[in-house]
């Protein structure tokens, strides 16, 4: 059976309603940012598959700048959990309700 | 063939390792799991001919952002409600719904559709570099900008009171 851009785009689906999944379900702040990287890379293989299928490179430079974007969001969002357990002794997104310092 | 037997492993890798993230308990055992995720979407980019992206993958998912997440983890000592349970059984069912909702709206869109036959692009080092750096490179100096930002936004909020 050929492999076609279908079966990559299922497959990346599966992955993107995987985290998106645990940015809703779970309650540490931690895993949801693990979740978000996981839709990220969702998304890369979306962008790498359809570069594949379509001739172009178009989609590989995308993925780099995709890749760096998670890097930087990774840095802050971490800065911030660190700071906010600092404060707050704790990282459950439930009792992180109140914006009030 | 050998491609389509790869790719079914890999795609059933990368899920369990999906599921993992999500399901685990500890949050080490969820970086973990992305970790392998991480390393199956590496091989699934080798089978696509992105020879530079796997590379990158492994180097810079895989080690440094990874990395990251793993030292924050061992920072922290988490309580046991944040191990434990997932969240109120309301939440199970959002999280269900949007989760459904995203997968039938892919298949959808996927399903009857021809794959379409493009010539073979491999995406070398060369081949990605000319890309990046003729036809992308607004947005790769847009990139440079958003990193100097991101470096001091984390310095500023990670540092104690000055």
């Amino acid at each position: 059976m050929e492999i076609g851009l279908e079966h990559y785009l299922i497959l990346s689906g599966v992955l993107f309603a995987l985290g998106a999944a645990g940015v809703v379900l779970r309650r540490s702040a931690l895993v949801i940012l693990m979740s978000i990287e996981l839709m990220l890379n969702a998304v890369n293989l979306t962008l790498i598959a359809a570069s594949r299928y379509h001739g172009t490179l178009a989609g590989h430079s995308m993925a780099i700048l995709v890749m760096a974007v998670a890097a930087a969001e990774a840095a802050v969002g971490l800065a911030i959990i660190i700071s906010v357990f600092r404060s707050r002794k704790t990282i459950n997104v439930n009792r992180l309700a109140l914006l009030r310092g | 063939m050998t491609e389509a037997v790869l790719f079914w492993i890999l795609a059933v890798l990368a899920v369990i390792g999906g599921i993992g993230v999500i399901a685990s308990r500890r949050a080490m055992y969820s970086a973990m799991s992305l970790v392998w995720t991480l390393f199956c979407l590496a091989s699934l980019y080798v089978l696509l001919r992105a020879h530079l992206l796997a590379a990158l993958q492994v180097l810079v998912y895989a080690g440094a952002i990874m990395m990251l997440f793993v030292f924050v983890v061992m920072l922290l000592s988490m309580t046991d409600e944040e191990k434990g349970k997932a969240r109120a059984s309301g939440y199970g069912i959002a999280g269900s719904l949007a989760a459904g909702t995203i997968l039938v709206g892919v298949a959808f869109a996927v399903a009857g559709q021809p794959s379409p036959e493009g010539p073979l692009a491999v995406g070398t080092v060369r081949a990605v570099a000319l890309e990046l750096y003729t036809e992308h490179v607004l947005a790769f100096q847009v990139t440079a900008v958003l990193l100097l930002a991101a470096i001091i936004g984390a310095t500023v909020v990670a540092i104690r009171r000055i």
